[in-house]
């Protein structure tokens, strides 16, 4: 069934100072499943994020709609839970009144909310840091925190933007591994944002491969690795296989789009 | 020293009382040296003098009292008005161009000026000395509390919005916390200016407070006394900042850098 679909969504950018219009994506389209893990792999520029950020209802599209479980996407909603690369924490609320802030834009009762925030404090691993304050926490920590946030909502999908971008190599093969380990048990609807190989193989099921600006679908690639994943898969035949066809398939729009 | 090295918490008192010392002592060889006729300015130990003379044989206590609460009057006045209007104008940006050009018009009104014609609208009274600090403030209120709450990341408004939050609740429940702190700083800053215009007001048209005291100590050539009423205010001053500063510290802690 599916639970997205984008149909022939565009954007045009209004020129600057009376410039040329530049056109950031072509018309595109795109059917999401329910409980799909699907990653966006694209140089940068190409509007991958442009469209991630239609989809969430933080721009407007230039042409075509889009619909989630059948209904238009006018504006964001609780109902498509959105992570940037930017820490966007509250700096004033501290990791569980963070979490807890769309509930009690529902108006869930205080109790219950505060519950459902230390209940996913404790499952992105923060269980002991629900009384922090943002800038007592190290990116990682943020960008996990951000990440309960999204989900303490229940949205019916999950958009992330580069959300691990921004953090060190380490770190950020840690988060892969936690936002799958989420994603297996809970089943979401997700699409995810990348710039980075071998992290869009890792954490999909699919592979959409963006083109240089303006941006367009390249390729689809699915993405058969089994559940549950262990890090030690980056290193098996398959994955290397299909992290090289993927290197060819972005070098050429960085050629193309550099030239 | 290097650049932005830092200092220790001690070592930065120790410099600050330094300079103190040495600004009495500078006051102190002019006068007593006899290089500055006493005529036109006291000497320290003078002035301690005709302060201790204030306090005790002609209440200067009072004019002290009725000074604080004329600046604390016009300046909480003047937050009443500025902070409502000073939001909307940083959250909605049809209220900011509305209002905005007259308010930086306004803004540059000098509102010493204001005083005769405050004294025909409302006489010599209480009320002309509230206005005049109103007026002093209110502007500058105003305007710098838009810009701070219009000085948002935009990212974190796009957060919220993505969290199910309504414009209302983004306003109150993300643009006011965010700002809080940088407001609490500019009721600081504008607190100070509204010291120097009681003191403009109080010099014209009154029977009491520092100014009062000011002007009639002028006309009995009494620099001593003069200078002990500007020593007051500044110490009333820097009592005010320091409360501030500590109030802001513990009211929002998350905001420490």
């Amino acid at each position: 069934m599916s639970k997205l679909l984008v149909e022939n969504v565009g954007k045009v950018f209004a020129g600057q100072r009376g410039g040329e219009p530049t056109r950031a994506l072509m018309p595109t389209s795109l059917t999401v499943a329910d409980n799909d893990f699907i990653t966006i792999l694209g140089p940068s520029g190409c509007g991958k994020s442009t469209l991630l950020r239609i989809i969430g209802g933080l721009e407007t599209a230039s042409e075509g709609r889009i619909l989630l479980d059948g209904s238009a996407v006018t504006g964001p909603g609780a109902d498509r839970g959105f992570v940037f690369q930017s820490y966007t924490l509250f700096p004033w609320l501290t990791v569980q009144q963070n979490i807890a802030f769309g509930l009690r834009e529902k108006g869930v009762p205080e109790a219950e909310r505060l519950k459902i925030a230390r209940d996913w404090a404790a499952r992105v691993g923060l269980g002991g840091f629900v009384d922090h304050f943002p800038k007592q926490l190290s990116g990682g920590m943020q960008q996990r925190t951000a990440i309960a946030r999204a989900l303490a909502n229940d949205p019916k999908i999950l958009l992330l933007d580069e959300p691990f971008g921004a953090l060190d190599n380490q770190t950020r093969a840690l988060m892969q591994e936690m936002l799958l380990g989420i994603w297996e048990r809970e089943q979401k609807t997700v699409l995810f944002v990348t710039h980075d190989i071998e992290e869009a193989i890792f954490v999909g099921s699919r592979v959409v491969v963006m083109s240089a600006r303006p941006g367009r679908i390249k390729a689809d690639i699915p993405v058969d690795l089994p559940h549950p994943r262990p890090y030690t898969i980056k290193t098996t035949p398959e994955f290397v296989a299909l992290k090289e066809r993927l290197v060819e398939e972005i070098r050429a729009e960085v050629i193309a789009a550099d030239h | 020293m290097r650049p932005l090295q830092p200092v220790s918490a001690t070592a930065r008192i120790g410099y600050g009382l330094t300079f103190f010392a040495l600004f009495v002592a500078l006051w102190s060889v002019a006068t007593f040296g006899g290089y500055v006729q006493r005529l036109f300015l006291a000497d320290p130990l003078t002035m301690v003098g005709e302060g201790w003379n204030l306090m005790t044989r002609y209440g200067f206590g009072f004019d002290i009292v009725m000074t604080i609460w004329r600046v604390v009057g016009g300046f909480i006045l003047a937050v009443i008005v500025a902070l409502p209007l000073g939001i909307l104008m940083g959250a909605y940006k049809p209220i900011e161009a509305f209002l905005e050009p007259f308010v930086s018009f306004a803004r540059y009104l000098p509102a010493s000026a204001f005083i005769p014609l405050l004294i025909l609208w409302a006489g010599i009274g209480e009320t002309q000395k509230l206005l005049v600090i109103f007026i002093g403030a209110v502007f500058q209120l105003i305007l710098m509390i838009a810009v701070s709450v219009g000085s948002i990341r935009r990212d974190l408004v796009d957060a919220a919005y993505t969290l199910g939050a309504t414009d209302q609740s983004v306003v109150r429940r993300v643009m006011l916390p965010n700002a809080a702190p940088e407001i609490a700083e500019i009721f600081r800053l504008v607190l100070g200016w509204a010291w120097t215009y009681v003191i403009v007001a109080e010099l014209i048209g009154s029977s009491s407070g520092i100014g009062h005291m000011i002007t009639d100590s002028q006309a009995l050539l009494n620099t001593g006394q003069i200078i002990f009423g500007i020593i007051v205010i500044g110490l009333i001053g820097l009592i005010s900042d320091f409360l501030f500063k500590a109030v802001n510290q513990r009211l929002f802690p998350w905001a420490r850098a």
